[in-house]
């Protein structure tokens, strides 16, 4: 009986060839020993290099002038990306702003937070899915 | 070797209960389930007494308590609870976090039928249930090995290299509930073995903040999934070393097969749990009526000891693999799913048939051990098993 | 009445088996774990089961006992006893108490046989040949412990009939497992009951 040469088994290569990538100075590896056990997370607050600014369609823009500084589009802000300085909102953290509107919405003071066509998107370091 | 413990009449619930408290927990969380809620109610007891300094939190239900000790445990904390049957059903997706979080749980089994029809009594439908889990299981013949399982538990899973929770499961009633007599060790000797778990990295390390439970994608989840497997294949040895440091303490050596009569063995039975004690006196009388049989009793289940198995069984003629549970719509059951696999990878296989009992919690005597081995005997003559699987105990016969 | 049967299992060599009829509430339970108990300390190897079903107060139960001066491996009921305690005389009616029993198997049943003639000719009825002891424990658990509770003189009678265990090694456990629930007074009533079962039980 002949067997025709086969290839050996193959490694997995990563759709995104991605074949190390940093996150706030730990690298992901490409063998399976020496992932973190358990799928943990080894290191803390890495949804900040996580820039989802680039997911909007729409911006909100914020005008200080009209502000009274009330802080409800800061409670209400899903990604916590109203920027605030001694307790006044100073603007909006755009690498993060999604674009959901929520801040325009329930903001009391006519023009403080206006939503406008944004087709920018901020420098991602990592390609967001 | 010291021999420092001392003889007192337990039942399998007052040594595991024992043996939790020795261990001190930092986190236990308990909900009652026959037929262990003895064991529960004793450390309970343990805690109001303050015998024991352990935070012991009564939840609404088993998957609740899996889930308190998984959410405890990432703490860097020991955490442990017990449970039986449907209430290790109601656990089922928390076990395969627990192990895959590779979270160092020890857990007590009281092992029970799965109910449909309800029952209480003693059989390995429930630990045959979680067997694919990721957990290592440990089964116990009597109360000794239950308590001494107990307290090596929690050093097999927190050993740097193994990582993997740990359930050790006694025979409900049948150990849990007899009294009978055992050796205990001191406090102080369990303390001094289990030691202090503060592992450096946890959710309680706030220099060295981590995360458990993200999603992981296709493209990694595979790879970890991996690492697991290779921490239990590789835990034989690192729970090796612990038996063999439980043994200087004890002077009770546990492997994770124990060979009853097997030198010159023919025909061999293959039991788990505290039927073996049963098999060992019928094998005792068969061997004077001149039939060279021996018995295979696995005690480390999870990971399956194949190469040992493999070992003891391939000189034998006949081989009766006794499953206290039926695996349904598998040709044969758990435990000889398991032996037959390992005498295949060790690529010699004897004639081997199964044979179920004690479903629900039905006796299995001395006679009914008598009539297996006789028809054993006959397979080794005749190489050919009646049937793949045969029950014991029945009402009305088979044939 | 009893067919008597041979004992042909010499794995059982040196153990005694003892079974237990009550009704639930009458401690069979607690006084086959304390005779455990007793066994183990006298430097014995021993079992002590109850029989587990829909139990309720005055239902029939069984419990169990092995006590042996070897390690006992077989985690499996007992069938055959060498010993009989019958904790409740109504169970005659109901219960088969001579199941298995063989040609040396000996009875010790919570009987009023001096009053009740009938009672004793069913008892005899019941056991056959078989040796036969009698006390009327509820009479001394009322005198002693104020409530018919019958299983420590019970215990104390099967004691002096059978000397499976000596008599003060099982009223140090006993008491050392009841004095866990109960006050002292209680404790030291049924240590006195149990004494008295100790002289009193006759053979019928």
């Amino acid at each position: 009986m002949t067997v025709e040469k086969r290839h050996a088994i193959q490694p997995y290569v990563d759709p995104g060839q991605r074949g190390t990538h940093t996150a706030g100075g730990w690298r992901w590896q490409d063998r399976w020993r020496d992932l973190p056990p358990g799928g943990t997370v080894p290191v803390g607050g890495t949804s900040t290099h996580y820039l989802t600014g680039g997911w909007r369609s729409d911006r909100p823009v914020f005008d200080a002038n009209a502000c009274s500084h009330c802080l409800l589009c800061w409670v209400f802000c899903p990604d916590a990306a109203i920027e605030l300085d001694d307790g006044k909102v100073t603007g909006v953290a755009y690498d993060y702003c999604k674009g959901c509107g929520i801040c325009a919405y329930e903001c009391p003071k006519q023009g403080a937070m206006t939503m406008e066509p944004d087709t920018t998107a901020p420098d991602n370091g990592e390609a967001a899915i | 070797m010291k021999r420092d413990s001392s003889r007192v009449a337990l039942t399998g619930n007052e040594a595991g209960a024992l043996a939790m408290k020795q261990v001190r927990p930092d986190v236990v969380a308990g909900y009652p389930i026959t037929p262990q809620t003895e064991l529960m109610q004793q450390f309970a007891k343990y805690v109001a007494d303050g015998d024991v300094a352990t935070d012991l939190v009564l939840v609404e239900s088993e998957h609740s308590a899996m889930s308190a000790v998984i959410g405890a445990s990432a703490t860097g904390v020991r955490a442990m609870t017990a449970t039986s049957a449907n209430g290790l059903a109601l656990m089922w997706e928390m076990l395969y976090i627990a192990a895959g979080y590779r979270l160092p749980i020890s857990t007590m089994l009281v092992s029970r039928s799965l109910g449909g029809p309800i029952n209480i009594h003693c059989d390995h439908s429930d630990a045959m249930g979680m067997r694919d889990t990721g957990w290592i299981m440990l089964f116990a013949e009597t109360a000794q090995e239950a308590y001494d399982n107990g307290i090596m538990a929690t050093r097999i899973a927190e050993h740097d290299s193994v990582r993997t929770p740990v359930m050790t499961v006694q025979d409900g009633f049948i150990t849990s509930h007899t009294t009978q007599v055992l050796s205990v060790l001191t406090d102080d000797q369990v303390t001094r073995f289990v030691g202090v778990y503060r592992p450096e990295r946890s959710l309680s390390n706030f220099e060295q903040p981590m995360t458990y439970g993200s999603i992981v994608l296709p493209d990694y989840y595979m790879d970890i999934k991996r690492q697991q497997a290779d921490a239990m294949v590789n835990a034989p040895r690192f729970i090796d070393q612990v038996s063999e440091e439980y043994a200087e303490l004890s002077g009770r050596r546990y492997d994770p097969i124990e060979l009853y009569r097997m030198d010159d063995a023919q025909v061999a039975l293959v039991v788990l749990g505290s039927a073996a004690g049963t098999a060992k006196d019928a094998i005792d009388i068969m061997r004077e009526r001149g039939v060279a049989v021996g018995l295979l009793k696995v005690r480390m289940f999870r990971p399956f000891p194949h190469v040992e198995v493999a070992e003891a069984l391939s000189r034998t003629r006949a081989i009766c693999v006794m499953d206290r549970s039926l695996a349904m719509g598998a040709p044969m059951g758990a435990l000889a799913q398991d032996v037959a696999t390992s005498l295949v990878t060790g690529r010699r296989v004897p004639p081997m048939y199964n044979a179920v009992y004690g479903l629900g919690g039905r006796d299995i005597t001395i006679e009914d051990f008598q009539g297996v081995i006789e028809e054993a005997a006959e397979v080794a003559v005749t190489g050919a098993p009646k049937a793949a699987v045969r029950y014991v105990g029945l009402r009305g016969n088979e044939e | 009445m009893a067919e008597a049967t041979q004992r042909p299992d010499p794995g059982a060599e040196g153990a005694t088996e003892i079974r237990w009829h009550a009704r639930g509430g009458q401690g069979a339970k607690t006084a086959s774990t304390f005779l455990a108990e007793s066994a183990v300390d006298a430097g014995f190897h021993a079992q002590g089961f109850p029989e587990y079903g829909p139990e309720r107060m005055g239902a029939p139960i069984r419990a169990f006992n092995r006590v042996s001066k070897h390690p006992i491996r077989r985690n499996t009921a007992v069938t055959e006893p060498d010993i009989v305690i019958v904790l409740d005389d109504t169970l005659l009616e109901t219960v088969d108490i001579a199941e298995g029993a063989g040609v040396d198997t000996v009875y010790v049943v919570n009987a009023d046989v001096t009053t009740d003639r009938a009672r004793a000719e069913s008892l005899r009825k019941a056991v056959g040949d078989a040796r036969c002891y009698v006390l009327d424990a509820n009479a001394i658990a009322v005198d002693e412990i104020g409530r018919p509770i019958p299983n420590t003189p019970m215990v104390g009678a099967m004691l002096r009939v059978t000397g499976v265990l000596p008599l003060d090694t099982v009223i140090e456990a006993m008491s050392d497992k009841l004095s866990k629930k109960l006050p002292p007074k209680v404790v030291a009533g049924n240590v006195t009951a149990m004494r008295r079962a100790f002289e009193e039980v006759t053979q019928l």
